[in-house]
């Protein structure tokens, strides 16, 4: 098994370099857009789409998984998770603007899928605000979940729902499902990069659980001199 | 002044009597320390009174449309009920009353009661603001019925959403009148839209803009159901810990 992921490992690389290339010179111009030959930023801007949808979905486990646990190690995991999903959020934001710009006009025209994507970028960017204004570890680790929670559950309309229910947006429809939509070099160009970017991902995910387990077997290690400190803070906190 | 309860009682009928009665409970308490200083409802009328007249006395030669005069009315409402909204929990975290209130009640009720407070507050909000804006900005057009459901609705939505946010922020360092409105502001984002758009249709008579205000009342009443029940489900794991 391991064997089959440090091979996976090694060819990431030409992977992510070949659909770079294949994204630049190998793809016809797509039909169907006002300007075709510029409509190939779609097999960059898709995958980072879905691959932050999968980041955002494993993270919102953790936070569950941190808050039926308790367990430190879930909750940094979701963290690790909540960090590269808004990284490439941003990135579908900035390819999907420029897109914009050229085939609709202009950079920002509140489409309802743009309009859902700015909601989901200050969310997450609303739970990195709320977790650095807690010192409290635990403390931090339940707010931030709890928030995540609610507002995922609270908007999930905007996010989810909406954008991919009403006939009234720019964004083209069944591109990547039906047969009437992006040619096949596109497909397979864009479904290569979806895998790329999530082994990526996968690769950043299985890091931030190593480092996690370090710190967390460190802290044992000098779980004495915690303690201590500890006693002493609670020592202030009563005082 | 509050029975003390033995734990939390759940799933019995006696249990949903005895959480509805602290939450009755916290929310007569939340009016007494309120009338006390009478800060939160101070605040939020002079800081509603400030914008009316800002917004009026920087557009007074202007003819607006009916969407730019419900913009601003939702911005005035949202921004002063804001100032106002996060003093239920911040002032029990700086009081050290909080440890007492979690002894005294169940969780659920804590959050009713508040919940019921801020309720209070945004209506005081919206029956300072409302009638004032539509003095000095008035409207082509008025339909009385559906600018009170929207008003009721939003304000349902926003009191729910935001006494949430507000147990979160409270447990915060510092900072957290500037935090509150940042981690607040996303989850009331999609409201806002709503009700302004709502509100459009009650400031004109074009059709589509009546029937886009109904749907979006559906919308506004879902918003409210789901961050309540959310907010309950979800406001154990902020008291307990």
């Amino acid at each position: 098994m391991s064997g089959v992921i440090k091979v996976f490992k090694l060819l990431l690389l030409p992977l992510i370099a070949a659909t770079i290339v294949a994204g630049f010179l190998w793809l016809p111009p797509a039909q169907n857009f006002l300007n075709p030959g510029l409509a190939r930023i779609v097999v960059f801007h898709v995958p980072c789409s879905i691959v932050a949808t999968i980041a955002s979905i494993v993270a919102t486990w953790h936070a569950i998984r941190y808050l039926r646990k308790r367990s430190l190690i879930d909750d940094f995991k979701a963290q690790a998770s909540f960090t590269f999903a808004l990284l490439l959020w941003v990135l579908t934001t900035v390819t999907g603007a420029i897109f914009a710009r050229v085939q609709w006009g202009a950079y920002w025209s509140w489409d309802i899928k743009q309009s859902a994507i700015l909601i989901l970028l200050m969310i997450f960017a609303a739970y990195f605000a709320l977790r650095a204004a807690i010192d409290d570890e635990r403390k931090r680790a339940t707010l931030g979940s709890v928030y995540i929670l609610f507002a995922l559950i609270a908007v999930p309309y905007l996010t989810l729902a909406l954008p991919n229910s009403t006939p009234d947006t720019l964004h083209p429809k069944g591109t990547l499902t039906t047969s009437d939509g992006l040619i096949f070099q596109y497909k397979i160009t864009l479904w290569a990069g979806v895998l790329g970017l999530t082994g990526v991902y996968a690769w950043t995910a299985q890091l931030a659980g190593a480092v996690a387990r370090l710190e967390f077997a460190r802290r044992r290690q000098t779980g004495a001199a915690h303690s201590q400190a500890a006693q002493v803070t609670i020592v202030e906190k009563v005082l | 002044m509050m029975k003390p309860s033995v734990g939390v009682r759940k799933s019995s009928g006696s249990g949903l009597r005895h959480t509805l009665h602290a939450a009755g409970l916290i929310f007569k308490k939340e009016l007494r320390v309120e009338f006390r200083t009478r800060y939160a409802l101070g605040s939020v009328s002079l800081f509603s009174l400030t914008t009316v007249v800002a917004v009026s006395g920087a557009l007074s030669s202007q003819t607006l449309h009916s969407d730019v005069k419900a913009a601003l009315l939702w911005v005035v409402l949202l921004f002063a009920a804001m100032s106002g909204l996060a003093r239920v929990f911040v002032r029990e975290v700086e009081a050290g009353t909080s440890d007492a209130l979690k002894l005294y009640a169940p969780a659920a009720s804590v959050y009713a009661g508040k919940l019921l407070f801020n309720l209070a507050l945004v209506a005081a909000v919206e029956l300072i603001t409302v009638p004032l804006y539509l003095i000095v900005l008035p409207p082509q057009v008025i339909h009385p019925g559906l600018l009170i459901s929207v008003l009721a609705l939003g304000g349902l939505g926003l009191s729910s959403a935001a006494t949430f946010v507000a147990s979160l922020i409270a447990q915060a360092k510092s900072g957290k009148s500037a935090l509150f409105f940042t981690v607040a502001f996303p989850v009331l984002m999609p409201l806002l839209l709503v009700a302004v758009k709502s509100t459009v249709g009650a400031f004109d008579s074009v059709p589509t803009h009546q029937s886009e205000a109904v749907s979006g009342m559906a919308v506004l009443a879902c918003y409210s159901v789901v961050t309540t029940t959310a907010a309950l489900l979800l406001f154990e794991y902020v008291w307990r810990d």
